[in-house]
């Protein structure tokens, strides 16, 4: 296919992610997914299968998760963007959720890790109490090649044990 | 993979909408939530030149309920996601199988984007909402620059992923009347794993009047090409609830016969219709039941573990 690259619609956009506004220059058809790695250096967000299913890509739209890999960058605009390094970006310091899957071993390779972060965060904020099943149901969007699952469940737990925890000092 | 490249416009009223709708009318496509839309384009099995977002035009947001009781409506706009129909107190006493069906349609994350106008017009016969549509007798107003027109979910669905909808039209609101009263309701579907496109599904509306079956009416999901509906209501009619085990089978039979389902990797069509049957087995059951209320069934979910164990 012949692209004439350089002369592609693009448009100038302002994008609010994790907080900071950032004025850019984008094509039309790049993804946010894209956009977030590339353009922003925030390569927390992974991209696996872009069609929507593997979940790596999760981010926070206005606190709820999407997928980026299914929204173009400029229509993000006028939407708060949250991503992984906005949840958590210390390793000193890691958000309740990212500590739940440090005490639970909830990652083995981490390429899905991210994804399952940003879902889980807003998870929590819907269900602060999640049973096992209400756990695996809650996750169950998201793709891991490597756990096995059980300890990811755990962590979606332990992360909410973390939450009330935080909630009540 | 990456779309092919194209122009997003973000129009803001509904009359420029149309007016870009018109001027893209050959190579124009409308982006709602983009959740059935932007894989395609992502897998570059559709390369428009021209997407024109919907979620920034004003008075598409409408989500409401309103008529006298028993003659209510739902009204959802073209920008409503998922996860605002399913949120809703209303809709869910309006009109729970709407609901119930909702938490069907994939995971949060994509219900959180994906709109249920969306899904109407991308008109999937493994998508629940289609379904819903026609099962409720609902419909849809379109508008385009030529006009506005009101089509019912029979008149608009014409094929898998085909509807009547001209290039140029804009479905602004579907509109899914409320149950009517003593009627039961509930969805049922089965899927490999929870969130995924089920191998069979059946919307079933139960018309009781105090103990006895007045009507039935049943919609499917994967095993039919279009939405259509089922009436079984002489099949039915007259039977006592307590005797929902005897008509089920009868109910089970019209139903295997109704239904074309077609066999791929997931399943073959021989096994869809066997699940068919069973769901609506399990479903007429459950409805039939005196204690059975007309709100959902919240654990009516099943995983594919659990059929395995539940095979009947
Ligand atoms: C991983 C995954 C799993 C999924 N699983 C399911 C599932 O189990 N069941 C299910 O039903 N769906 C499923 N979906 C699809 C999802 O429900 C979509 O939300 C829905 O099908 C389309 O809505 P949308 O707003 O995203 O539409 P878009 O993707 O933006 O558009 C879809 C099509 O409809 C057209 N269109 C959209 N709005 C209008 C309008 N107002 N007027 C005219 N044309 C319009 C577009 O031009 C396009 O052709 C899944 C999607 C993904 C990514
Ligand atoms: S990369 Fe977005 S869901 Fe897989
Ligand atoms: S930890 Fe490797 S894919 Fe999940």
């Amino acid at each position: 296919m012949t692209e004439a690259i350089g002369t592609e619609p693009t448009s100038t956009i302002r994008l609010t992610v994790n907080d900071t506004l950032h004025a850019l220059e984008v094509p039309d058809r790049k993804l946010l997914s894209d956009v977030l790695r590339q353009d922003l250096g925030l390569t927390g967000t992974h991209v696996g299968c872009e069609h929507g299913v593997c979940g790596s890509c999760t981010v926070q739209l206005d606190g709820e998760p999407v997928r980026s890999c299914l929204m173009f960058a400029v229509t993000a605009q006028g939407h708060e963007v949250k991503t992984v390094e906005g949840v958590g970006n210390d390793p000193e310091n890691p958000s309740d959720v990212q500590q739940a899957f440090i005490d639970c071993h909830g990652l083995q390779c981490g390429f899905c890790t991210p994804g399952f972060v940003t879902t889980i965060d807003a998870y929590i904020d819907e269900n602060p109490k999640p049973t096992e099943e209400e756990a695996r149901e809650a996750v169950s969007g998201n793709l891991c090649r490597c756990t096995g699952y059980q300890n990811i469940v755990a962590a979606v737990q332990r992360a909410a044990e973390l939450r009330a925890e935080g909630a009540r000092q | 993979m990456k779309p092919s490249p194209l122009r997003i416009h973000r129009p803001t009223t509904i009359d420029e909408t149309l007016d870009l709708l018109s001027e893209h009318a050959a190579s124009g496509k409308v982006l709602a939530g983009g959740q059935s839309l932007v894989p395609v384009l992502n897998m570059r099995l559709a390369a428009p030149s021209d997407l024109i977002d919907i979620t920034a035009v004003s008075g598409l947001d409408e989500l409401s309920v309103a008529g006298a009781e028993g003659r209510a409506e739902i009204t959802v706009g073209a920008t409503v996601t998922h996860r605002q129909v399913e949120r809703s107190e209303e809709v869910a006493v309006a009109n729970p199988i709407l609901g119930e069906a909702l938490s069907f349609v994939a995971h949060p994350a994509i219900r959180n984007r994906g709109t249920t106008v969306g899904s109407i017009a991308h008109a999937d016969p493994n998508g629940e909402i289609p379904m819903i549509l026609a099962l409720t007798g609902g419909r849809v107003e379109v508008r385009s620059t030529r006009g506005q027109r009101t089509l019912s979910a029979e008149e608009l669905n014409i094929g898998p992923l085909e509807t009547s909808l001209e290039s140029d039209e804009l479905i602004t609101r579907a509109t899914f009347p409320a149950l009517p009263a003593g009627s039961r309701a509930g969805f049922d579907e089965l899927a490999r794993r929870s969130g995924d496109y089920g191998l069979a599904g059946v919307g079933m509306i139960l018309d009781v009047e105090g103990a006895t079956v007045k009507g039935l009416h049943c919609g499917f999901i994967s095993v039919t090409d279009v939405p259509e509906v089922l009436n079984l209501g002489e099949a039915v009619s007259g039977a006592h609830l307590r005797d929902a085990s005897e008509v089920a089978d009868t109910v089970v039979d019209a139903v295997r016969d109704f239904i074309d389902p077609g066999g791929d990797i997931h399943a073959t069509a021989d096994y869809r219709r066997h699940l068919t049957g069973v769901i609506t087995s399990r479903l007429f059951r459950r409805l039939c039941r005196t204690d059975s209320a007309q709100g959902r069934n919240t654990d009516s979910r099943m995983t594919g573990t659990d059929t395995e164990r539940r095979r009947v």
